[in-house]
């Protein structure tokens, strides 16, 4: 404990040194300026601004992108919020009661506790990073196929039953999006699937187009023509703050999307978005009154927020302790490290003890000047709903089309988004969830990986998702679940969704859409 | 009767059938040694039954005239200034691309005055490619004459 205390007073004097603490700043102003625009994703902020890095030294280069990175996640949630339009897949579950709230006239209060809850999570889960790097970085290797692939079932069957609709529904959702995920070329046998003449499908779809056009292309489309276009929005200075009541529902929500979001942050795949759907279901399932979901509750805000920061810190357990990267992001840092000649893995903390501890302090002055920047900038951003919708919507538009442009060059996302956008609308129009599809196209290819990978391990045996401990545990979640949803078929009872009334209120915005 | 949940669940049961039709023409493989088609045909399957079940229970959701389409004429005119951006980015550039679009949206589906509208589109148009372009420095399309 001393001695992790020494470390941190030594990484402290590394990052508040004054041109360490003008990167860690700078890169939190990109970095916010990256979530905040939909499409340009931290990945790609990071991708472009690597080559930027190579004049300087290791630290302020690793300084910098790791700025990137969680400023991105923190202004992800700025345009989910108030616009409906994920700045990046894990801001999807944000748009569903941060836009509600928005609607209701609590934007300032979403953006002031989607802020908080971003700046302790990351603060709390900077100390996990320092104190049980080691040993969770060796559990999360436990992780082999068969765990992967009951994980990521899981998180399907846990979004499904914990959604405001019907489970058969949101589980129709999911399989959509999975066999969304199923298109391009098969990472196994290098079969090009479902291609029909288009190259550019190679890669697969891009979780931006879909996760724009089912979220913001499909809020323009059902909501540019009504008969009465959206009030204009004037909020008070009081009324960008949150309300007592707002505090106290947030309080629980960011504690355990932090805890939760750092745990799936260590487990190796898209950890960071899995962290906020997980996070959303639990708050649902948690809370007393989950048919508020959907229609504005803050705690569909703080969780998820709270959690997908969380998961950032957590994803850089692996990379720091193993050298493993838990994702893409993390791989692009850990390149960007051994370009200046420094190899993550064990003896990182040893041989680099400045480097180390000063990125793990950068992380907290990181987080501070995060919510200095953005905690003012609520009010800033609130006066975009002043603006009336016919003249926003032109613009949101070309946010969307630019933003999904960005990411690959490609006119073949923004047609991708277009189809996307019109059915999301459909779907919309016909009661159906869309989160759910978006997570199932992010697992997809994870998802089928590790289940062939699994059975390629074992010669086809069924048998090793059952004879793993971890594994078996989780897929028997997963059954519990699916059987608790047919209880109230079986008893002829009421369902308890059907008993919070959620069908009985058709309206409900995605919380039962 | 016809209801929202039983259209929204023949369309489910439809498009699994279409997937299914897809998919048994890639290699399947076996169960126990799956191939490239196994894991989409499986959940063609999985979206067929999910359909099914949505259509078998769908009896006492709201009836399909009960939906609005009031919105239709302003969706489907911007699902066309989405496709339009999709043809003509790479052809005319980012900047006339977006400028004609916003033109349209503002000028003619929103019908605001002439004045407000070059505004608004020249400044959207030649702002954000600026802010992408210049400061971010992402790669967006030039059209002719390198505008």
């Amino acid at each position: 404990m001393l001695e992790t205390l020494q470390n941190l007073s030594l990484g402290f004097s590394v990052a508040l040194s004054p041109p360490v603490l003008l990167y860690a700043v700078v890169g939190c102003i990109i970095g916010t300026l990256v979530g905040v625009l939909p499409g340009v994703g931290p990945l790609a902020g990071i991708s472009l601004l690597l080559p930027a890095t190579f004049g300087l030294n290791a630290t302020t280069a690793i300084v910098l992108l790791a700025g990137i990175y969680y400023g991105a996640m923190y202004g992800g949630s700025t345009t989910s919020i108030l616009m409906r339009i994920p700045g990046e897949a894990a801001s999807v579950m944000t748009c569903i009661d941060g836009y509600a709230m928005t609607r209701k006239g609590r934007a300032g209060a979403a953006l002031a506790i989607a802020a908080i809850g971003s700046y302790i999570a990351g603060t709390v889960s900077v100390v996990g990073l320092m104190f049980l790097a080691p040993p969770l970085a060796s559990f999360a290797l436990r992780f082999g196929p068969p765990e992967m692939f009951a994980l990521m079932l899981l998180g399907l069957l846990v979004l499904a039953y914990m959604s405001g609709g019907s489970m058969a529904k949101s589980l129709a959702m999911a399989a959509l999006g999975l066999l969304f995920g199923m298109i391009g070329i098969d990472p196994m046998t290098g079969f090009f699937r479902f291609h029909y003449g288009l190259v550019e499908l190679g890669d697969g779809i891009g979780v931006v187009p879909v996760a724009v056009g089912l979220f913001g292309l499909s809020e323009i489309l059902l909501t540019a023509g009504q008969a009465t276009p959206p009030e204009v929005l004037k909020p008070k200075l009081r009324e960008l703050l949150p309300s007592r009541q707002e505090w106290r529902d947030s309080v629980w929500p960011i504690g355990r999307g932090t805890v939760l979001g750092f745990l799936i942050g260590i487990i190796p795949g898209s950890a960071h978005i899995i962290s906020s759907f997980v996070s959303y279901a639990v708050e649902r399932r948690l809370s007393r009154h989950p048919e508020r979901f959907g229609q504005g509750a803050v705690e569909g805000v703080a969780g998820p927020e709270s959690a997908n920061n969380s998961a950032t810190s957590g994803a850089f357990v692996p990379m720091l302790a193993l050298g493993v990267p838990s994702g893409p992001i993390p791989a692009v840092m850990m390149a960007a490290m051994m370009i200046h000649g420094i190899s993550p893995g064990p003896l990182l903390i040893t041989q680099q003890p400045e480097l180390f501890w000063g990125f793990i302090a950068s992380m907290y002055v990181g987080n501070v000047v995060l919510l200095i920047l953005n905690l003012p900038m609520v009010g800033v951003f609130v006066n975009l709903l002043r603006i009336p919708y016919p003249i926003l919507y032109p613009a949101i538009l070309v946010f969307c089309v630019l933003g999904v442009y960005a990411v690959n060059g490609s006119v073949v996302d923004v047609w991708l988004m277009a189809v996307m956008g019109a059915l999301g609308y459909l779907l919309r129009k016909f009661d159906f969830e869309t989160a759910p599809v978006v997570l199932g196209l992010v697992l997809a290819p994870m998802l089928e990986m590790s289940f062939r990978q699994s059975l390629a391990m074992s010669s086809g045996n069924y048998a090793i998702f059952v004879n793993r401990p971890i594994a078996a545990t989780m897929l028997l979640v997963g059954l519990g679940l699916l059987l608790l949803s047919l209880r109230p078929i079986l008893t002829r009872g009421m369902d308890w969704r059907r008993r919070l009334g959620h069908e009985a209120n058709p309206g409900l915005e995605e919380g039962n859409p | 009767m016809v209801t929202v949940d039983r259209v929204g669940g023949t369309a489910l049961v439809l498009l699994a059938l279409g997937v299914a039709w897809e998919a048994q023409k890639l290699p399947v493989g076996t169960p126990h040694n799956p191939g490239p088609g196994f894991l989409p045909l499986l959940l063609a399957i999985a979206l067929g039954v999910f359909g099914t079940v949505v259509v078998a229970f769908g009896g006492n959701s709201e009836p399909l005239s009960s939906l609005g389409w009031g919105e239709g004429r302003h969706a489907i005119a911007i699902l066309g200034a989405c496709a339009f951006a999709a043809m003509a980015l790479e052809r005319f550039g980012y900047r006339l691309t977006i400028l004609l679009i916003l033109v349209v949206l503002f000028g003619v589906v929103e019908r605001k005055r002439p004045l407000p509208v070059a505004v608004l589109s020249l400044a959207l148009s030649l702002g954000s490619f600026y802010l992408f372009y210049n400061l971010l420095r992402v790669q967006l399309p030039r059209g002719p004459f390198g505008f």
